[in-house]
């Protein structure tokens, strides 16, 4: 009968690993200790360790805010490196928290996979990264090429579209990771690297001779990319939406990680005080404490801060570009904190 | 037997054993029920959504490789691009299978050479790849070695203006048929070339069988299929016809194309597999008792007959039932290709499919059943091949 009893206590603890999940996401980052962050890890800029073996980049500056506005302590996380393919498993079967990794807002995503999107940390385009010594100037001329690519992206998407749209050929090379797919083009197994310009710009850091690379004119595609949480848990999805928009305000408010104390002090103005935790209770009523905004710009920096510290050293100018605050002619647009 | 003997249905094995199975199987199915339906509510509660349904739909992605399947972007549906990842991993496999048994026979028989050297270098082989991941192997041989070592597509390494070798992969002519007479003939020439083959060793046999001389059947077939072959080109001037491979713009096109990331694949896989099967293969020849081997010796039978004629036949039934396992394993372990973007099953389907769809649920269990009906079906034909060889033995 001993046999019996395992089989017993065997089946009840898988019929009990299988119970639907709780939805409270925050109670259980708080009970853990830390936020679960999901990101590439592989690219400079965006999420990549630094030479402490830190992680870095503006999707990895976001996780720290959040833990911050959490926690208090920009520390309090822990990364877990995704490829493209693996991300909306994990977050939808509670690998991770929250997924900051390059990821772009589509319907079919937001609709079918479980998931939602918060709101935009880069707003990237599709462009395409060339040897120099074949002679192309633009991406009217690929046809015929071999394109590297990595798996399961609307890049791979767009890629398909924009050849069939143009009446081109072309032959994909599929790789698993960002890192496979830049050695692969490296190493010359493609003609072409196609991916968002961000990454174009990281990835041609990184190779063997950045110089004899060039990234094409043309941007075939809207990419914009944000934190996603699982479906189902809208105090999170809250949490996470308005600690981006605090980042994106205290830039516009000009608040910043070194006059934030004095602004906390001394400033007069009820919008900079009801983001500071001054005033009202904007960090209860997200279910935090109120000086969540407080911490997470004092430990990480607002988001022209974080933009300049990551993506500014990959030759990506802001100024002019879509990812300007709306005030500075760009499209970044957070709602107000009241 | 007395009344008293009986004992009650409850203390009977029989009944208790039935009683336990029966326990144990509601056990399992409700078991399996409540996986299925805590499943389908965790999916309806996070609006994960499920079916069948976009199989029929068309796939939005291109796909590189598929030889004997058309693929066309905007076009073909997923069911397809579902054959396309199982077709791929069959080429792959079988490639690898046929490489790798004619490799590791050969390093196993080598690794037990009288010639020192033969049968160290054959130990340094088996250890260097057996105890490596077969992933890092993979990726050096793709990444450090191919890519690096053959040049790019402007400067291919060709024979004869005709075979083209660069770092995109390996190019050859492409045989066409030309729907003439001709074609036919030929086909009919190399039908029966073949056929000829069979009945001059059928007939070289029972020459044997009689005479105790064997005639060299084979070489005769061999020149019958020649002669026949030589005969219809004479007679028809083209009956086959070439598709050469023409540089273009960025890359070679037409002809057969053996992309690079099969060849790594197909290369690590062999090296890699063949490294156990030479271990199956060194234990099998080990297990043949001593009395054999000398007595073949006294029979002045050199090596090569000696190993072929006595040694490996009976050899064979200790080295197929390990290998069989090899075999699985190496379609399995075609899986990481992805690694150097060869586009089988799971690169494909389990991989691409899935992140384009969401549809986890249905394509793994796709992708399961898959390796499981390539598993059984292997395994099954191997076993046949099994009994047959164990029947020899007496």
């Amino acid at each position: 009968m001993r046999a019996l009893g395992l089989a017993i206590s065997t089946f009840a603890a898988l019929a009990l690993s299988v119970m639907p999940a709780s939805a409270a996401t925050l109670d259980e980052v708080k009970e853990r200790g830390h936020l679960q962050c999901g990101v590439d890890g592989g690219i400079p800029g965006f999420s990549a360790p630094d030479d402490e073996g830190n992680m870095a980049g503006i999707d990895a500056d976001y996780c720290y805010a959040l833990a911050a506005a959490i926690f208090g302590d920009s520390s309090k996380v822990k990364f877990t490196n995704l490829t493209a393919k693996e991300r909306f498993t994990a977050l939808t079967s509670g690998e991770i928290d929250v997924l900051s990794r390059n990821t772009t807002d589509t319907l079919t995503r937001d609709a079918t996979l479980g998931v939602n999107f918060t709101y935009y940390n880069y707003i990237d385009g599709q462009g395409f990264l060339v040897k120099k010594d074949l002679g192309v100037t633009s991406a009217t001329q690929l046809s015929g090429a071999k394109v590297c690519v990595q798996a399961g992206t609307t890049t791979e998407l767009n890629l398909a579209d924009y050849f069939r749209v143009n009446d081109m050929e072309f032959e994909p090379v599929v790789y698993d990771t960002s890192v496979q797919t830049r050695e692969g083009f490296d190493g010359g197994a493609c003609d072409v690297l196609t991916s968002d310009k961000s990454q174009l710009a990281a990835i041609r850091t990184e190779l063997a001779d950045p110089e004899g690379a060039v990234i094409l004119p043309e941007t075939i595609s809207k990419e914009p990319l944000g934190p996603a949480v699982r479906q189902g848990d809208d105090q999170w999805h809250d949490i996470v939406r308005w600690t981006l928009f605090a980042l994106i305000n205290a830039e516009e408010l000009g608040v910043n990680s070194e006059n934030v104390d004095q602004m906390r002090e001394e400033s007069t103005n009820p919008s900079v005080r009801r983001l500071l935790g001054v005033e009202g209770t904007m960090g209860e009523n997200l279910g935090l404490s109120n000086d969540w905004a407080y911490n997470a710009i004092k430990q990480v920096g607002n988001y022209g801060e974080i933009y300049e510290r990551n993506v500014e050293p990959l030759g990506l100018e802001r100024e002019g570009s879509v990812n300007a605050l709306w005030t500075e002619g760009g499209i970044l647009y957070a709602p107000p904190i009241r | 037997m007395s009344r008293n003997n009986r004992i009650p249905f409850y203390r009977n094995p029989v009944y208790r054993g039935i009683a336990v199975q029966i326990t144990v199987l509601a056990l399992v199915l409700w078991a399996l029920y409540t996986i299925f339906t805590n499943t389908v509510a965790n999916l309806n509660e996070r609006g994960i959504q499920t079916g069948f349904g976009f199989l029929t739909e068309t796939a939005p992605f291109a796909v590189g490789f598929s030889p004997f399947i058309d693929y066309k972007l905007g076009e073909t549906p997923y069911w397809v691009v579902f054959l396309i990842g199982i077709q791929n991993t069959i080429i792959v496999s079988v490639l690898g299978i046929l490489a790798a048994t004619i490799l590791g026979f050969i390093v196993g028989v080598a690794r037990l050479s009288p010639n020192f050297l033969l049968s160290r270098f054959a130990s340094v082989y088996v250890e260097i790849f057996r105890n490596t991941p077969l992933l890092l192997q993979i990726m050096f041989w793709n990444f450090a070695v191919f890519l690096p070592l053959f040049p790019g597509p402007r400067e291919s390494i060709t024979v004869g203006e005709e075979i083209f070798l660069n770092n995109r992969g390996l190019y050859l002519p492409k045989p066409i048929l030309t729907e003439s007479v001709g074609a036919w003939a030929l086909l009919a020439a190399v039908v029966m070339g073949i056929f000829a083959i069979f009945a001059f060793n059928r007939w070289a046999k029972a020459k044997q069988y009689h005479t105790g001389y064997r005639p060299p059947g084979r070489l005769y077939g061999l020149l019958t299929l020649v002669v026949l072959v030589f005969l219809v080109f004479l007679i028809f001037p083209a009956p086959l016809s070439f598709e050469i491979p023409e540089l273009g713009r960025f890359n070679l096109t037409g002809g057969i194309q053996v992309p690079l990331p099969l060849f790594s694949l197909w290369f690590a896989l062999t090296t890699y597999t063949a490294a156990f099967i030479a271990e199956n293969v060194r234990g099998g020849i080990n297990s043949v008792s001593k009395g054999q081997t000398e007595a073949a010796a006294s029979l002045g039978l050199k090596r090569p007959t000696m190993l072929r004629l006595v040694i490996i036949p009976q050899a064979m039934r200790v080295i197929i039932p390990p290998t069989i396992s090899q075999y699985l394993n190496l379609t399995k372990n075609s899986s990481l290709a992805v690694a150097v973007a060869y586009e089988e099953l799971v690169n494909l389907w389990a991989g691409i499919a899935l992140n384009q769809t969401g549809q986890a649920l249905v394509i793994i269990a796709m992708t399961i059943l898959v390796y499981e009906t390539l598993s059984l079906l292997t395994s099954g034909i191997l076993n046949w091949y099994n009994r047959r060889v164990q029947v020899v033995e007496r």
